[in-house]
């Protein structure tokens, strides 16, 4: 008797503790749920009418991101001894892509596709093992080969389908832009296509300057622009933000709600998670059933042995 | 639990089901092979804008349904208290651990990494809100939990095993060389037979957490299966886009996994020419069709309740295949509903046929046929796609013919009045 008051009051110490671990526990949970932009964060904004088409940016993404990208040339079907670098679309070789949208003789476009970096992205929101991630400071989503499974949930979970696989190799990785993280945005503080652009269609900078600008460029030309910032509100806010004189979903970028899918896809999965309760309780709660069920079925079976003694084999 | 309600089925190994079996095998790995040297381009059809093929939406997202056999007779045994289906989970649990561990081992085969997977073992690389990872945790640790809970029968085999084959084999290799056999390696097979003897009742005592453990768990990855396609709120279409999905995938790997059991029982007491275990399959198949009701209840409720049965009843391409998969468990539920039809052997086949089917093809919907990134996307599995899922699952069917005559899986014959129908 002497021993149970202590660790009685030691119990009911733990119990009060991881309780309030719990309960600090869900704030926190609560807090990171309710997602909020952060607009310090750095990104580009492409504007389309600017745009020329030159295919500048695709080549200097190429020289720059090659080796630490595993990037290589893709040849086109009409080009058998290599002259062209001619990528046909975002693939495991190519960050980033011009493409030309044609309507009419009048109604036309040129559209660049890269990472939009997404203020809450999908593509970390899946990634199983953590080789997705997104900067905290500067908002950068970023991939990490040497983690990755090769799972391609990613690419699943990505509402632009942006990531992609390198289906050609033995050691294929995921390919996707990085804001030049570690090539030319340490060496001269901007990415590869933002300084080359001879245009000015790319713009790189903090979102909120970028948002500013695309706010007064609409304002100052209305007539010329789609009057939406393409990315400032699209699944919660991206960091690659555009403008545009045809309307988006026709330059290939797709209507979207301004709910992050990753919010509705986590609310559900951390409801039933939630502090790993619901399946604790269901293990418990089985094992109970189960053991009393056999202490049941073991009675009736000693009973039965017992009326037919004699019998070689015991059952347990 | 006893261990004499189970039996080892005498017969003959090399069948030409075997070698046709083993020439199946053979092809879809050495494809596996080309997969690994040549990149998973060369073998299937897959891309980026469907990054997920056949082998995750047969192999991982329906092939574990199939494998549900284990977690529902399990269900039916330890949690509803129904004993007397006690010697037909034996060979439930190893169809489920043929299942499960083909469907990671296909999963080793779909990611493009694999060496990196040690990272689901690194705490600093969790990430729990991801899907994939609970999924992946979880599958890896039932498959072990199946492992322990199909481990009494290899341990009962191992402690009165002669170790016949092996003796003989010994003395052929020795004589060979030879030299004359050394006395040791009898004690150490000695040795082998009394830690087998030793381990035995000790795992009886715990297996009943194992065994609720194996329950738990599938109770979790099941409806996680559904979970993975949440995020896809752009790509999936509406009609299968719903937040019920962990919902609907728990309760369709249920009915699948009570259907598949039938159709295993059905079809190994035809293939192995025992007698059909008629009244334990239709007292089970009485449960299917509870659930079916639910499942199918739920699905058109959330329809109605998302304004989408309209879209389901519009007759387009993503509406046929719902209502195929709709009507093919609707059809075999309302079989299974009347007691004379669950009374026959032939009925009983062909509604849980129907209702695997069409639980089978809701997966289906869900992973493949109602995904779409976008314009300019299409997929069709490649023939050496197609030939490796079908090699891992002649694989599966060859083990489970062979494991069963050498481990004492199936029900005893003597533990049942049908004996003397089949006499």
């Amino acid at each position: 008797m002497t021993m149970a008051n202590p660790s009685r009051r030691r119990f009911l110490k733990v119990l009060g503790a991881s309780g309030a671990a719990l309960l600090a526990g869900r704030k926190k949970a609560e807090a990171s749920e309710t997602h909020q932009v952060n607009n310090e964060t750095i990104g580009m904004l492409y504007d389309a009418t600017k745009c020329v088409g030159c295919k500048a940016c695709m080549s200097a993404c190429k020289r720059v991101n090659s080796d630490y990208g595993s990037l290589s040339y893709e040849q086109a079907k009409f080009d058998p001894d290599g002259l062209w670098d001619a990528p046909q679309d975002l693939t495991g070789s190519t960050r980033t892509l011009i493409k030309l949208f044609k309507e009419s003789e009048k109604q036309w476009s040129y559209v660049k596709y890269s990472c939009m970096h997404c203020q809450k992205p999908s593509c970390v929101s899946v990634c199983p093992v953590s080789a997705m991630t997104r900067d905290a400071v500067t908002g950068t989503v970023d991939y990490n080969k040497n983690t990755c499974i090769g799972c391609r949930y990613c690419q699943i979970a990505c509402a632009f389908n942006i990531p992609k696989f390198q289906w050609d190799r033995a050691i294929p990785q995921i390919v996707k832009c990085d804001l030049c993280k570690n090539t030319n945005l340490v060496k001269k503080g901007i990415t590869a296509c933002a300084e080359t652009c001879p245009t000015g269609a790319i713009a790189f900078g903090k979102r909120k300057d970028l948002l500013a600008e695309a706010k007064k460029r609409l304002q100052e030309r209305p007539g010329i622009y789609i009057n939406h910032i393409y990315g400032e509100k699209e699944v919660g806010g991206t960091n690659h933000l555009y403008l545009a004189a045809m309307p988006f979903n026709k330059l290939g970028l797709p209507i979207l709600q301004d709910e992050a899918p990753a919010e509705f896809s986590e609310k559900i999965q951390h409801t039933i998670y939630k502090g790993f309760i619901a399946p604790v309780a269901l293990y418990s709660t089985l094992c109970f059933i189960a053991v009393r069920n056999m202490k049941k079925h073991g009675a009736e079976q000693q009973g039965q042995e017992k009326s037919k003694a004699g019998h070689g084999e015991g059952g347990k | 639990m006893s261990h004499d309600d189970y039996q080892i089925h005498r017969a003959k190994i090399m069948t030409p089901s075997f070698i046709f079996l083993l020439t199946l095998t053979l092809i879809g790995f050495a494809l596996i092979g080309v997969r690994f040297v040549k990149g998973i381009g060369a073998v299937s059809n897959m891309s980026d804008g469907y990054p997920w093929g056949i082998w995750i939406t047969y192999d991982v997202a329906t092939g574990t349904a199939i494998a549900c056999g284990g977690y529902a007779m399990a269900i039916l045994i330890y949690i509803r208290n129904h004993m007397h289906y006690h010697p037909m989970i034996r060979s439930a649990i190893l169809t489920s651990m043929f299942g499960y561990g083909l469907a990671g081992f296909s999963v080793m085969v779909d990611v493009g990494r694999p060496w990196n997977a040690y990272n689901f073992f690194i705490p600093s690389k969790w990430q729990a809100n991801s899907a994939m990872f609970e999924v992946a945790l979880c599958v890896m640790a039932y498959t072990t939990v199946l492992l322990l809970e199909f481990l009494p029968a290899v341990l009962t085999t191992l402690e009165k095993t002669q170790w016949r084959t092996l003796q003989l084999l010994l003395d052929m290799l020795y004589a060979r060389m030879g030299m004359k056999r050394p006395e040791r390696i009898g004690d150490r097979l000695d040795k082998v037979k009394d830690l087998a003897a030793w381990l035995k009742p000790r795992l009886d005592k715990v297996l009943i957490f194992v065994i609720v453990l194996g329950i738990t768990l599938p109770t979790m990855h099941q409806s996680s299966l559904g979970s993975l396609l949440l995020i896809a709120s752009t790509k999936l279409h509406p009609l299968w886009h719903t937040g019920f999905l962990p919902l609907l995938f728990l309760i369709n790997c249920m009915f699948i996994g009570y259907s598949i059991a039938i159709l295993e029982s059905v079809i190994s007491c035809y293939a192995f020419k025992r007698p059909y275990e008629t009244k334990e399959l239709s007292g089970m198949a009485q449960i299917i069709p509870w659930l079916t009701v639910i499942w199918l209840s739920v699905v058109v409720g959330d329809l109605v309740w998302r304004g989408q049965l309209a879209a389901a009843l519009s007759f387009d391409f993503y509406s046929a295949f719902f209502l195929l998969e709709f009507c093919l468990v609707a059809g075999g539920s309302l079989l299974m509903f009347s007691g004379k039809k669950r009374a026959s052997i032939r009925w009983l086949f062909i509604s849980a046929a129907l209702i695997v089917l069409g639980g089978a093809l809701y997966r289906f919907n869900v992973y493949l046929i109602g995904f779409n990134p976008g314009k300019g996307w299409h997929y069709f599995p490649a023939l050496a796609e197609l030939l490796i899922t079908v090699g891992i699952v002649a694989f599966e069917i060859l083990g489970y013919q062979v494991l069963v005559k050498i481990l004492p899986v199936l029900p005893k014959l003597h533990t049942r009045q049908q004996l003397d129908d089949h006499k």
